[in-house]
Formats: structure tokens, C-alpha cells, sequence
């Protein structure tokens, strides 16, 4: 009998372009871009179930065995370091983690930086890199005001196009990863499932 | 079905330890506490960083045992090997992710001072047998890190490039490596042998041949001729859920050689893992070989179990003024008959029981 695929992908714009490559690869689910608020669809005869989650939930719904396959950027993986097979990378959702600041910021390396970040383990793992001394402040959104209001010296943040910087008065200062959307794989799942997860991955990667 | 008396972990513990006695591995019981200099030593050999210690009576600082290993190894002595022992104990440490400490049950066996084949075969063995005891769907993955560091040191002498190597073998993230192998100047031939080290997966016995054709460094060659011996020990006694699986990685400090890692369906993540630790042995300043593997049995609770459909078999329920004699006669003349039984006052917690019985204080007056 063959074996049922669950699949985690990300609410929002990179889920329905990840659905998109996944349905091309000859894993379609229609029902999952009907209007609805259903959240978990499935196709039988493709051998696949997609689950609607938040994108920063997508690598816990893996690691932890609820679902077999997802779709996550590689700034969570980064982040959080799941327990996971990094299997495809999808080549879609692309932007880099940087460091970004004021224009006229200059780097003062006789007292700690102080930096505003979201993702504090890469900010603290990139200026330990460095042997920099830092003060991390956690923030969970609207990062790019911290400067501006003088809460931080810098900020570690997503740049997509590098709009949003610019109308704050910052720029791109240092680049730290290249990111982008990512397939990953429970590491129990690929071992019960691994000849429908390998076809997938095969023809997935076909596609990308 | 009746309630089950044993949890399933204590069962599996039971079970396993049969199966090592069965194979003549002793009972090895170590202190609850050691002194925190054992672990300070070995900090780097250690799964987690973070111990649970306090003052010892005599002033030293103690620690709750983060792990077994170490423990055992620390009080056997150069001269008394080979030693076989197995061990159900429970470890104290922070597992990724959780915001504590857990107290985590973890049984295993270590056999120490003469990992030969034939050891290694027959731990090896004993992880499968484990593995099936818990359940018939299992999967033991099996690596060989002096295969794994051969290939990954002839690529890069830079040993950050070679633990980014590490990592992305583990994650078995392919396009990862190749960006790295491009940016770190690896040449092709090796670039095609990390590859592989991530695309060669599959039963070990039709794998490893497969793996033995590809243009392997010199120094890979003992490996995997271990591998050749213990795939055949291990198809004599058929075993056959077993995967030659490279990204099953593990510290190059800690384990020289064979490595392995198990699986049951329905538990995601490994919950065994093992494999050859000399170069511990070394650090500890012992001498000769040593392998083993611990088993989670933590992990086993969410495993599916059939549910019972009751409690107990029988709940007595006292009204009024029932006689606590009369309670307690009832109550033995069921348990006299092989039932499970449980007293309460009407009205107390909800209990699942397949006969409930009222007693009142009427009966015991007539």
C-alpha cells in the first residue's frame, strides 16, 4: 500500500509558490487553493497530505515527526537548528540575513555593539565569528525603527529588496547568509517513508 | 484486555536486560552522583554542556550524571579487560530544545578493552535485537566515522571547512556541500566522494559494494573492510533492517570508527545510538578499544499502545455507613480471583471499571 506524504508548508506567498513546484513535480492537491479555512488537505492518489502552518512553526512540525516533509527558509534553520535532513534547496524566496544600519554609522570597536535582531543565535553566532563583544536585544518585529530611536547600534534583519532599509534612512552593511526556501525531512520519517520521500525529492528537484 | 500493570518503557527495560544477561554482559550499577571534576575533564565528549551539580559533603562540587560512559569507563581498569557489562540507569541532563533538566532512563551496553570484529559485531547485534524488541518496525542506521574523517580530511586540511563538511553530511544537505566544496577550493574527485558520502543509502549489504567501487582513499580501506565482516555477521543471524547510512555523524573527539544510530516507526527521532569509542578511552587514559550503545527509553511513551479498555476490573464504591470490613472482604475475595480492585466513596474520581459494586452499610448490618 502505498504510503501517505505529509507535508508542512508556509502560510503565505511561499507556500502557494512551493505548492506550485510540488504540483508540477506530479503532487497536486487542488482543493488546497480553494477559498476555504481548511488546513489540512490530501490527495490519496498522488500519496500526499499538505498542512497550512506558520512558517516559523514549519521546522517543529518536522523535527518532530507530525509531518514527514516541509518547507521552511533557511533563516529558521539557521535559527532554531531542527533536527533535520536539508534535502532540496528550492531556489525561490531568496533574500540574505544582514547586518544593516544608520548610513552615517560608524563602528565604534572600543565598546560593545548593540544590536537589535530577531534572529539572536545567527547575530550572536556571526559576531562571535568575529570575537566581537555584543549586547543583543530581542525584538519580534518593525526591527528596522531600533536604530532610529537609538534603542541599537545596528540590526541583523531579512533584506529582501532593501526597500524597507532604505525608506528608514539604513543600509546594507555586511551581508551574513544567503537565504532561501528549503526542503527538509523528519530523519525518522525518511527512513520509514524513503522510497516515496526520495521519488519526491527526485522529482522535486526536477522542477526547481 | 486487562489494565497493563508496566509502562512500556519499564517493560522494554526488563526485556533488554534479559537480552544482554542472555549474551553475558553483567549488571553495572554506578553512583547517582559523581565528583564534577570526571565530567569537566571530558566536557567535550559530553552530548549537552549543562550539569546539574551542587556541594558535596566534603565540600567538592558534585554533579547528577549527565551520562554513563564515562562512568563506567573512569572505574575499569587496564587490567581487568575485556569488560562486559550492561546497565539500566538514569542520567540527568537538558535535552536541545527543552528549557531543563530531565531525568532521562537509559539503558545500554558497553564492552571494553577489545572492540575486535567480533565485538563490534555482536554489539552491533545486540542494537538490533534491541531495537526489534521494542518493536518489529526498526531501522539501525550504520557509519564508519574513520571512513567518514578519511574522506572529509583528504578534501580540506582547514578543520573549520572540514566541521562545516561534518554538518552538512549529517544534514545530508547536498547543495550545501557543493556550495562549500566550490567556495573551499575542494577539487572534483572529492567533491564526487563527500557526495556520495550523503547519496549512498540503503541496506547494508547490497550498498557497501556498491560503496567499495567508488575510488576510495587508502585510508578508508579498514573500515570498510569492519563493515564487510559485520554485514555478514549480522546476515547470519537474520538481521536485515540494517542501512549503511554516512550522515549518521557523531564527534571525531569521541568516536574513531564504527558508529550506529536506530529507529522505530512512529518515534521521530533516534533512539539508539552507539558505536566505537577509543579515542575516549585514550582521553580517559585507558588503554585498548572499547563500543557500546544506550538506548532512550524516555522516548517509548509515545509510542502507540493499545488502549485498555478499563482501569480496573472492578470499583467498589462505599455509600453512607459501609463497614470498611465488609469493603475490605469484598475487595480480597476479587483480587482472590485475579481481578484488579479499587475502593472509593460514591461520587469520588471517575474510574473506568468494567463492574462497579455499591456497598452500603445495610449489608454489613445483615
Amino acid at each position: 500500500m502505498k504510503q501517505m506524504i505529509n507535508i508542512a508548508l508556509p502560510k503565505g506567498r511561499l507556500g502557494e509558490k512551493a505548492y506550485g513546484l510540488l504540483e508540477k513535480a506530479g503532487y497536486p492537491c487542488p482543493e488546497l487553493l480553494e477559498d476555504n479555512r481548511k488546513l489540512v488537505f490530501e490527495n490519496p492518489e498522488a500519496g500526499v497530505r499538505y498542512f497550512w502552518v506558520k512558517p516559523s512553526d514549519v521546522a517543529i512540525y518536522v523535527e518532530r515527526g507530525a509531518s514527514d516533509l516541509g518547507i521552511c527558509g533557511k533563516d529558521i534553520l539557521l535559527e532554531y537548528g531542527p533536527e533535520v535532513y536539508e534535502l532540496l534547496d528550492l531556489q525561490m524566496g531568496k533574500c540574505r540575513m544582514c547586518v544593516a544600519g544608520p548610513k552615517e554609522f560608524i563602528d565604534d570597536h572600543s565598546r560593545r555593539l548593540r544590536v537589535a535582531t530577531k534572529f539572536t543565535t545567527i547575530a550572536r553566532r556571526h559576531y562571535s565569528s568575529q570575537s566581537r563583544e555584543i549586547e543583543l536585544i530581542h525584538l519580534n518585529g518593525s526591527i528596522e525603527i531600533a536604530p532610529l530611536l537609538g534603542l541599537s547600534d545596528v540590526i541583523v534583519d531579512i533584506v529582501e529588496t532593501g526597500k524597507t532599509l532604505r525608506e528608514n534612512g539604513l543600509e546594507v552593511m555586511e551581508t551574513i547568509v544567503p537565504i532561501s526556501a528549503r526542503l527538509v525531512a523528519n530523519k525518522s520519517g525518511f527512513k520509514f517513508k524513503g522510497e516515496e520521500i526520495r521519488r519526491l525529492v527526485s522529482e522535486l528537484g526536477k522542477v526547481v | 484486555m486487562k489494565p497493563e500493570t508496566l509502562r512500556m518503557d519499564e517493560r522494554a527495560s526488563i526485556a533488554l536486560r534479559t537480552l544482554y544477561r542472555q549474551y553475558g554482559y553483567l549488571p553495572y550499577q554506578v553512583n547517582t552522583f559523581e565528583e564534577y571534576d570526571l565530567y569537566m575533564r571530558s566536557r567535550s565528549m559530553l552530548s549537552s554542556e549543562q550539569i546539574l551539580t551542587f556541594p558535596g559533603v566534603n565540600g567538592a562540587l558534585m554533579a547528577l550524571k549527565p551520562d554513563i560512559t564515562l562512568s563506567i569507563v573512569k572505574n575499569t581498569k587496564d587490567e581487568d579487560v575485556p569488560v562486559k557489562v550492561c546497565y539500566a540507569e538514569r542520567i540527568y541532563r537538558v535535552p536541545k530544545g527543552a528549557d531543563g533538566f530531565k531525568e532521562i532512563m537509559q539503558t545500554g551496553v558497553e564492552c571494553i578493552g577489545c572492540a575486535d570484529d567480533y565485538a563490534m559485531g555482536e554489539v552491533l547485534l545486540l542494537a538490533a535485537k534491541s531495537l526489534e524488541t521494542i518493536s518489529p518496525a526498526y531501522i539501525l542506521d550504520v557509519s564508519d566515522m574513520s571512513i567518514v574523517s578519511s574522506i572529509v580530511c583528504a578534501a580540506s586540511s582547514d578543520s573549520a571547512v572540514q566541521s562545516q563538511l561534518l554538518t552538512l553530511i549529517g544534514e545530508k544537505n547536498e547543495h550545501g556541500l557543493c556550495a562549500l566544496c566550490k567556495s573551499a577550493g575542494v577539487s572534483d574527485e572529492n567533491t564526487a566522494l563527500l557526495r556520495s558520502l550523503i547519496s549512498v543509502y540503503g541496506p547494508l549489504e547490497e550498498t557497501l559494494p556498491a560503496f567499495e567501487a567508488l575510488a576510495l582513499p587508502a585510508a578508508c580501506l579498514p573500515g570498510i573492510k569492519s563493515l564487510r565482516v559485520l554485514s555478514a555477521m549480522l546476515h547470519a543471524q537474520g538481521i536485515r533492517s540494517v542501512n549503511l547510512d554516512f550522515s549518521v555523524i557523531n564527534d571525531m573527539n569521541y568516536y574513531n570508527g564504527l558508529i550506529f544510530s536506530g529507529f522505530i516507526a512512529g518515534l521521530p527521532s533516534s533512539v539508539l545510538s552507539g558505536g566505537r569509542y577509543d579515542l575516549l578511552m585514550r582521553r580517559m587514559g585507558r588503554m585498548g578499544s572499547a563500543v557500546g550503545f544506550a538506548v532512550y527509553l524516555d522516548q517509548l511513551e509515545r509510542l502507540s499502545q493499545e488502549k485498555t479498555a478499563f482501569d480496573v476490573d472492578v470499583l467498589i464504591e462505599l455509600n453512607g455507613t459501609a463497614d470498611p470490613v465488609a469493603a475490605a472482604n469484598a475487595a480480597k475475595a476479587y483480587i482472590d480471583q485475579g481481578l484488579s480492585v479499587r475502593v472509593q466513596r460514591a461520587g469520588g474520581a471517575k474510574v473506568r471499571a468494567a463492574k462497579t459494586v455499591c456497598l452500603t452499610g445495610e449489608e454489613a448490618q445483615g
